[in-house]
């Protein structure tokens, strides 16, 4: 029972890391329909750069939470940063092109990002600090659950809450509502369209970057690789949930987390990625709009 | 002028920010000493300027190309160089000859090494013919290609090291099961459209990895499957050197076969139905093609052609493990069909010639390699998305000569 | 006035005698989700006739095609067909490859063709369905394959000589003007030799000269090629003139048919059409 909730416990966490930069795949997504395949290096730049800020830091002699503010923040700023310029460099001028254009450009934009990484910083593996502080009340229950899993759950749940109320009751949010409706009709009622796609992109890399620096903080070491995997996993989680459905990525993200710890403490850590390769593809076949996702008919 | 410079400059700026932390800062965690490279600083600043200079030149270019595509004016700039290469066999067939005759004594004038690096290039010319099939005529876009050159690699291995299976034996039957495994993973997958199947491949592809990593029974994991005999000629003794010689001979054999039967492919029914459903899968199927078998036809064929060309890398190789079938090779194929232009064969010969030999040769460059490989595709998408060579149509003599003849009589 | 309305129909529904009719769709119903979007609407087409479905948008029409056409599958009812050559079968849920494959070719309301492909090879690919050669055959390219690509070549050619679009065969279809793209996609559905064609809106955008051009296009490939029309159209011009029968719909119910001068003077249409030129 114990080992359940182990399980349970480190699936909740991964699944509420994939849903933070799923978020960023179902909402770019669901306005543009496309897969930002790019969206993964993102996440790990945001990590870098955390890690990056945080070793300066510490350095020059600040401490503890200040640290992981600090760095949580200039990691997030940049995010965004990069998340914009991304999509002006490599989807706006392909706005109106054939869709396989934007899908390979984003493959392109991956492989540079990655490798603009490796280049400007190194290959190997960094040791990331723990930022996270740990809790006394957690102690009880720290073989279950540690104070890194609650900050990442907590911050994860508050990351979600934030954006639908972003999404909800904003005029940003609604305009971005009114853009995944129905592209033309915004820009007709006055919608600045290319601000929304701007803003979704911005959106996306700030909840991506909040994932990059909780799991470097957690797994304490990164490096230009990781956002490739971490992509294609949180690209399945946003698929499962039905993509462009908010409510789904988050559902989604959490499903694909537990099946791969059950699948990784119960069976073979050396096969999860192939249950959570075999989750999506028995999803998209079963039930192609994903768990959440409404069936659209294309118009003929 | 004056603003040019100024958004160059605010580009500039910008890009100075963006990279800051990454390109200036070097943190080592360990030790904790900060290193910083200003000089870095400098280099970012006058590439964004310069760079945005270019980019908005091009742009302007492009808008006025498709400004005059829009009022239906073919460009009237004389056709390229490539172009007239394909058209005019003034040039066409001298330059045939001569390429005919450097390709033939290749392997005798340069060394070893250099003829096992054409090798290794003639298989991803190879590999690019397949997968051009895939996405440059059928539209469907395939992640993970990589997967059949691994099943028609470790066909090889595995019939060799289990069964003593000979090179000549393992070709065929690698490039059938390359074709079988096409069909298997192709038809779930059937229903999907471009974007799901891109990432669902993907995931074939890495499966198909941590699979050969794992089961250590049958493909030895990730020590990999070594003492694989290079191709033999009627069980002839040869040296090293020869087996390489001989080795490039068949691969050029081979991508002459590949390309005759993708141009015969291409210039059938099958071929039609193929690029149909790249246009329009809906209206495809309504004029009655069969969408199933015509999906799986085209990932079976370019399946087949992995999973042939994975036995050679098997033998030219004498050794393979899971590393050698990453997602980096299917990007590097899918970069080779993209640069060469969708479903233009000589497209695909020479960027895969360029893409694979160009690292090898200069060494400074390799490093750089996968950086240009990212920039080079989202540039050709943005700026000629019809590739290096564009794909020359076909046009179909036959009856229209008949009439005009007519015409010309009456 | 009313009497009328009542008693043509009965008239009309003996015109089509069973043993003689190539369509016969009965009580077709389809439902989206809780949206019923067709009502139990039946339809028959006969040899030689050329049938016109009309009504006011959003009333069912293109919905009737794609469930008919293969491209949805009808919630209810049946969709027959009886073939001059060959059996008599019922369709429904028959993938549109197999539909056209026995004999309904359709085009499309918002044009569909293969716009980077040249316009000879948009007819070439209606030829599909009608020859055999396979990956291995296309490979070897035996006499056979070379006689059927030959033959494909030939009828394209033909095709496109009969919709006028001869001279543009080699050109891109994208780069057709918007009357030669609809008249390119009728030549594309005729290359699957159907009997019977179903044309959604063929006359949408073109001008007064183009549509006159494609009135008496569509009656001579009826004439000439033998082939049986059922059509969608909002120029009520083009449907009074060409049609033998007419069935109106609206809001999924089938609401009047007969004779265009029955459907001139049935109040229901004019009801529906309030507005319209229902007496254009």
């Amino acid at each position: 029972m114990e080992y359940f909730l182990e399980l349970s416990s480190s699936g909740l966490v991964r699944g509420s890391i994939y849903a933070l930069i799923a978020l960023g795949y179902t909402m770019v997504y669901g306005i543009i329909q496309l897969i930002n395949f790019a969206h993964g290096e993102i996440y790990m730049i945001g990590a870098f750069v955390a890690l990056i800020v945080s070793g300066v830091l510490t350095i020059y002699g600040f401490s503890g939470v200040s640290i992981l503010i600090l760095a949580g923040l200039i990691a997030v700023i940049y995010a965004a940063a990069y998340g914009y310029t991304l999509e002006k460099i490599a989807y706006r001028p392909l706005r109106n092109a054939p869709r396989l254009s934007p899908l390979i450009s984003a493959i392109g934009m991956s492989l540079f990002l990655q490798n603009y990484v490796l280049l400007a910083q190194t290959p190997d593996f960094l040791r990331f600090p723990a930022l996270i502080p740990d809790f006394e009340f957690m102690e009880p229950i720290a073989h279950i659950m540690g104070s890194p899993e609650l900050v990442i759950l907590v911050t994860s749940a508050v990351s979600r809450v934030g954006l639908t109320v972003l999404i909800k009751y904003t005029r940003i949010g609604k305009a971005m509502r009114a853009t995944q409706q129905d592209m033309t009709m915004a820009r007709l009622v006055g919608v600045n369209v290319d601000n929304v796609i701007s803003m979704t992109f911005i959106i996306g890399s700030v909840l991506a970057a909040i994932g990059g620096v909780l799991v470097g903080s957690y797994i304490g070491q990164i490096n230009f690789y990781i956002g490739f995997m971490a992509g294609v996993k949180a690209f399945t989680a946003a698929v499962l949930g039905g993509i462009g459905n908010i409510p789904g990525a988050v559902l989604g993200a959490l499903v694909l987390g537990l099946t791969e710890a059950y699948a990784a403490g119960y069976i073979s850590s050396a096969y999860e990625d192939v249950f959570a390769f075999g989750v999506l593809v028995l999803i998209l076949i079963l039930r192609p709009s994903g768990l959440l996702g409404k069936a659209v008919k294309q118009k003929v | 002028m004056v603003d040019n410079i100024k958004r160059s400059l605010l580009v500039s700026i910008w890009f100075v920010f963006l990279t800051f932390p990454l390109m200036v800062v070097k943190v080592n965690t360990l030790k904790n000493i900060v290193e910083w490279r200003w000089i870095n600083m400098l280099w970012v600043a006058i590439g964004a300027f310069v760079l945005s200079i270019v980019w908005r030149w091009a742009m302007e270019r492009r808008q006025l190309k498709n400004k005059k595509a829009e009022q239906g004016e073919e460009e009237s700039v004389l056709p390229g160089f490539g172009q007239r290469l394909l058209e005019d066999p003034k040039i066409f067939k001298p330059v045939l000859i001569a390429l005919a005759l450097v390709t033939l004594v290749f392997p005798l004038v340069v060394d070893i090494y250099q003829t096992n690096i054409m090798v290794l290039a003639l298989i991803f010319v190879v590999l690019g013919l397949g997968l051009n099939v895939t996405v440059g005529l059928a539209g469907l876009l395939d992640l993970g290609y990589v997967a059949f050159f691994a099943v028609g690699a470790y066909t090889y291995g595995v019939l060799n090291s289990f069964f003593g299976f000979g090179f000549w034996i393992s070709l065929p039957l690698g490039g059938l099961m390359g074709a079988l495994f096409g069909i298997v993973l192709g038809f779930p997958i059937l229903r999907l459209r471009g974007d799901y199947l891109a990432i669902v491949t993907l995931g074939f592809g890495s499966i198909a990895k941590i699979v050969i990593e794992n089961w250590e029974e049958v493909f030895n994991g990730a020590k990999g499957i070594a003492n694989i005999p290079r191709p033999g000629f009627f069980g002839a003794e040869m040296s090293i050197h020869t087996a390489t010689t001989y080795t490039y001979y068949l691969m050029i054999l081979m991508v002459l076969f590949a390309i005759f039967i993708t141009n015969r492919l291409k210039d059938s029914r099958i071929g039609r139905a193929w690029m149909a459903l790249r246009e329009d899968e809906i209206a495809c199927v309504a004029m009655g093609v069969d969408m199933a078998r015509t999906k799986l036809g085209a990932y079976a064929f370019g399946a087949f052609w992995a999973g042939l060309a994975g036995v050679i890398f098997a033998s030219r190789n004498t050794y393979i493990n899971p590393n050698s079938f990453t997602f980096m090779e299917s990007a590097l194929v899918l970069s080779i069909v993209v640069m060469g232009g969708m479903g233009s064969i000589i497209g695909v010969i020479v960027a895969a010639l360029v893409l694979i030999l160009m690292p090898e040769y200069l060494r400074a460059f390799a490093e750089y390699r996968m950086l240009m490989f990212g920039a080079v595709m989202v540039l050709m998408m943005i700026f000629r998305p019809e590739g290096l060579i564009a794909n020359v149509r076909r046009k179909y003599a036959g009856r229209k000569v008949v009439t005009e003849d007519a015409n010309a009589r009456g | 006035m009313p009497e009328v309305s009542k008693t043509m129909p009965e008239v009309s529904k003996t015109m089509a005698e069973p043993d003689n009719v190539l369509l016969d769709v009965k009580d077709l119903t389809m439902d989206f989700g809780g949206l019923r979007a067709i009502d139990a609407v039946s339809l028959n087409v006969c040899p030689g006739e050329i049938v016109a479905l009309i009504g006011p948008n959003g009333a069912g029409k293109t919905t009737f095609f794609n469930c008919v056409t293969g491209i949805y599958k009808p919630t209810n009812g049946a969709v027959m067909v009886h073939p001059p050559e060959g059996k008599s079968q019922k369709i429904n849920g028959f993938k549109s490859n197999r539909v056209t494959t026995i004999g309904m070719a359709r085009t499309f309301q918002n044009i569909r063709l293969f716009q980077n492909m040249t316009v000879l090879e948009n007819v070439m690919i209606g030829r599909h369905c009608r020859t055999t050669t396979s990956i291995i055959g296309a490979i070897l390219r035996g006499s056979k394959t070379r006689r059927q690509e030959r033959e494909t070549i030939e009828i394209s050619y033909d095709l496109l000589e009969k919709v006028g679009l001869v001279d543009f065969a080699d050109e891109f279809a994208k780069n057709l003007p918007y009357g030669a793209q609809r008249r390119l996609e009728i030549a594309r559905a005729m290359a699957t030799d159907p009997f019977l064609l179903l044309l959604d809106e063929p006359a949408a955008g073109m001008n007064p000269q183009e549509t006159k051009a494609l009135d008496e296009l569509i009656v001579r490939i009826r004439d000439k090629e033998k082939i049986s029309i059922l059509l969608i159209e909002h120029d009520m011009k083009l449907v009074m003139n060409i049609s033998d029968r007419i069935y109106v719909m609206e809001y999924g119910k089938e609401i009047a048919q007969g004779s265009p001068m029955d459907i001139r003077n049935n109040p229901k249409v004019i009801e529906a059409y309030l507005g319209e030129d229902a007496d254009a």
